[in-house]
């Protein structure tokens, strides 16, 4: 995976994904300011969305066992899982003990961030995903590069050739004549996916929210395809982070107001399903939850960087970040893209590779997606955070053990320059040496830096340097009450 | 060690600066928010549920008690329905009206032979106004969550005031978590291609919404 840099240098050449990503993200912006401003209270919900992750993260353990108790009470099996691998063996088992070859799945983050269709794909069974932006991805052998609407770098002409080429390979081939109108394409995969879902076994799915007092898991989503891989299937088997839990049924309403307003910019989504381990005869007989780790324990132990687990995953970041607007999900090389990707991917997989290295520089800090953010997940403090993680290492949580990280590469000139700052500081002689030295030369410098620091100032500006330093100034006039006969330094 | 006492052991460590007389669930959040926006009468509750169903797309009806039977039947004519899926628990006053063949849920019945139904009428448990949303807990007069997202066509049944409340808030209070349930608000939709919304996609592409009121 290339670092961010590389990866948006050619994203943001090509003009048809840039005019996609133009007119998605405009279009969902606005109608999202129009969704939020209908709810009068809108800044109350957001800080009582804050307030009740970060309780729920301050007591995560409490809250799991508590979790595992009421789904398990209510005829559920519990399974955990540390790691990536850890939870596609368990999926995988499951699905193997029911005998069947093949899964339905409901659009789910926790999955992809797994890489469970692979995992399953390995040991001979198909995983179909159902969503119709998922199957767009899946027919089109594509990366998702959003969160909401993971093929929202494809329009319509592109989607309909995709359609034409690929559905028979998976099962019913679209329609002779399939034209470009969303309405039609939408048909085609109505007809391609009805055949999969009156025939599975075996459902996956992710969740939006699992209520710790009484072990209800929350689905939320708009085709209906969720709710046929929920309630049809004879075995229902949940993936899902540790983080997504609210601790009491009545949580719920906060976040049943902020997500869909959030996310698609409806004040409610059409179909929200909500269930409690099994049911007699409605619904699957068996449900399995896996949860997991993932390296979500690593970035809780994080003080700073713990408020990433309170996303909610409504994607209204995405959706006003003028970095991922221009540079497309697939840049940021993690199934999290756009600002919160930049936070949450660094922290789950660690900093140690390029691309993880670069995602905290993928940000301009204009703090968009503070804003928006239904649970105020302070992005931009938390990318400067990481930032300084980069540059200078530190101790960090890897795998539930505490490590000590060593500064990125390619940082070196950076880290000289502020160790020289630092020095220079504490000596003010050496200080003021400087600046008179800076501003006599100032005629003779030069407008972009050798060696190193190219990179910084080829897209930049460097500072003016003054005539005459401004302490010398202050000494000169007494803090500007002589200026009678001084240098005029406004030139 | 069992990966569940290595995730309990982390999430313990990396919580290590969390005192332990941290504040206590009721104290620790006010809830600020409102119980509902705006002031209504019970009436403009219910116009808003209206307003709102039909902004997303649902069809919505209006009638007393002693016409619901013929206004079902007349939903069902129109759209040329052969067969509709009946909850067991459903007022068979409400079919009274139409000679339409019956199909009663049934757990036997497999997902291919429900998909042959063209429509299935339903009770609900609860309408949320401000959202436009219909909730199903599964009860004997709305049956199970299938057979109101196989078949393409839905009929359910409100009755108002009653079951209609202003918010989100309210109706959870309403609702049993024990129960299955499902929320409704218009038909099936997508917004993937181009975030252009699309009604229709897998659930019913027709949501018909009887708003019933008095005797």
């Amino acid at each position: 995976m290339p670092a961010f840099p590389e990866a948006a240098h050619e994203a943001v050449h090509n003009q048809t994904l840039r005019g996609n990503l133009r007119h998605a993200t405009h279009t969902i912006r606005a109608k999202r300011a129009n969704a939020v401003a209908e709810v009068s209270d809108w800044a109350e919900l957001r800080e009582a969305g804050k307030q009740i992750k970060d309780h729920t993260l301050r007591h995560l353990d409490r809250y799991l066992v508590q979790l595992e108790e009421s789904v398990t009470a209510a005829g559920g099996t519990v399974h955990w899982a540390a790691d990536a691998d850890e939870a596609n063996r368990i999926v995988t088992s499951l699905v193997k003990a029911t005998g069947e070859s093949e899964v339905v799945k409901v659009k789910s983050m926790a999955t992809q961030e797994i890489g469970l269709n692979e995992a399953l794909e390995a040991e001979g069974v198909n995983a179909y995903e159902t969503d119709l932006a998922e199957l767009i991805v899946q027919l089109g052998k594509d990366r998702p590069s959003h969160i909401l609407v993971p093929a929202i770098h494809r329009n319509r002409g592109e989607i309909r050739e995709i359609f034409a080429r690929e559905m028979s390979e998976w099962g019913r081939p679209a329609p002779e004549g399939l034209t470009d109108t969303p309405a039609e394409l939408a048909d085609a995969a109505r007809l391609h996916l009805r055949e999969k879902f009156l025939r599975a076994k075996v459902g996956v799915s992710g969740a939006n929210f699992m209520v710790a007092e009484t072990g209800t898991l929350v689905v939320v989503e708009s085709e209906g395809n969720g709710r046929m891989c929920l309630t049809l299937p004879e075995t229902l088997i949940s993936v899902v982070g540790i983080e997504k839990i609210v601790p009491t049924w009545q949580d719920l309403e906060v976040f049943l107001q902020t997500l869909p307003r959030s996310s698609t910019a409806e004040r409610m989504n059409p179909y929200t399903s909500m269930w409690t381990g099994t049911t007699d005869e409605d619904g699957p007989r068996a449900f399995h939850l896996v949860l997991i780790d993932n390296g979500r324990t690593d970035t809780l132990a994080d003080e700073v960087g713990r408020q990433a687990l309170r996303c909610i995953r409504c994607s209204a970041c995405l959706n006003v970040c003028p970095v991922y607007e221009r540079a497309g999900g697939h840049a940021y090389g993690s199934v999290y893209p756009g600002p919160i990707g930049a936070i949450l991917s660094p922290q789950l997989r660690g900093t140690e590779s390029e691309i993880d290295a670069s995602l905290p520089y993928a940000s301009s800090l204009c703090g968009a997606c503070y804003e928006v953010c239904p649970v105020a997940i302070d992005i931009p403090e938390v990318l400067v955070h990481l930032r300084e993680r980069v540059v200078q290492g530190g101790a960090v949580t890897r795998e539930g053990a505490k490590v000590v990280l060593k500064p990125a590469k390619g940082h070196a000139a950076e880290r000289a320059a502020m160790r020289a700052a630092r020095w220079a500081f504490g000596r003010p002689g050496v200080l003021r040496t400087g600046q008179r030295l800076a501003s006599r030369t100032r005629r003779f410098h030069p407008r972009t830096l050798p060696g190193p620091g190219r990179a910084w100032s080829e897209t930049r500006s460097l500072p003016a340097v003054p005539a005459e330093p401004f302490r010398d100034w202050w000494q000169r006039t007494k803090g500007g009450q002589e200026t009678r006969g001084g240098k005029d330094t406004s030139k | 060690m069992s990966s569940r006492e290595l995730i309990l052991a982390r999430v313990r460590r990396a919580l290590a600066d969390v005192p332990q007389d941290d504040t206590p669930y009721d104290q620790a959040f006010a809830r600020p928010y409102l119980r509902e926006h705006g002031h209504r009468s019970v009436a403009a509750t219910v116009d808003l549920l209206a307003g709102n169903l039909a902004d997303y797309r649902a069809l919505v009806h209006r009638c007393t008690a002693g016409e619901l039977a013929g206004t079902i039947a007349r939903l069902l004519a129109e759209r040329g329905s052969a067969a509709v899926s009946v909850p067991v628990g459903l007022d068979p006053e409400w079919l009274a009206a139409t000679e339409v063949t019956r199909v009663p849920d049934s757990a036997a019945d497999t997902p291919a032979e429900l998909d042959r139904v063209d429509s299935v009428v339903t009770a609900c448990a609860v309408a949320i106004a401000e959202t436009g949303t219909l909730v199903l807990d599964g009860s004997p007069d709305q049956g199970r969550r299938r057979i109101t997202l196989v078949p393409d066509h839905h009929i359910c049944v409100v009755r108002v005031p009653d079951q209609v409340v202003s918010s989100v808030p309210q109706g959870l209070e309403r609702l049993d978590p024990a129960r299955p349930l499902t929320w409704i608000s218009g038909p099936s939709a997508t917004s993937d291609i181009e975030l252009d919304r699309v009604e229709g996609v897998h659930g019913p592409r027709t949501l018909e919404v009887v708003l019933v009121s008095g005797e």
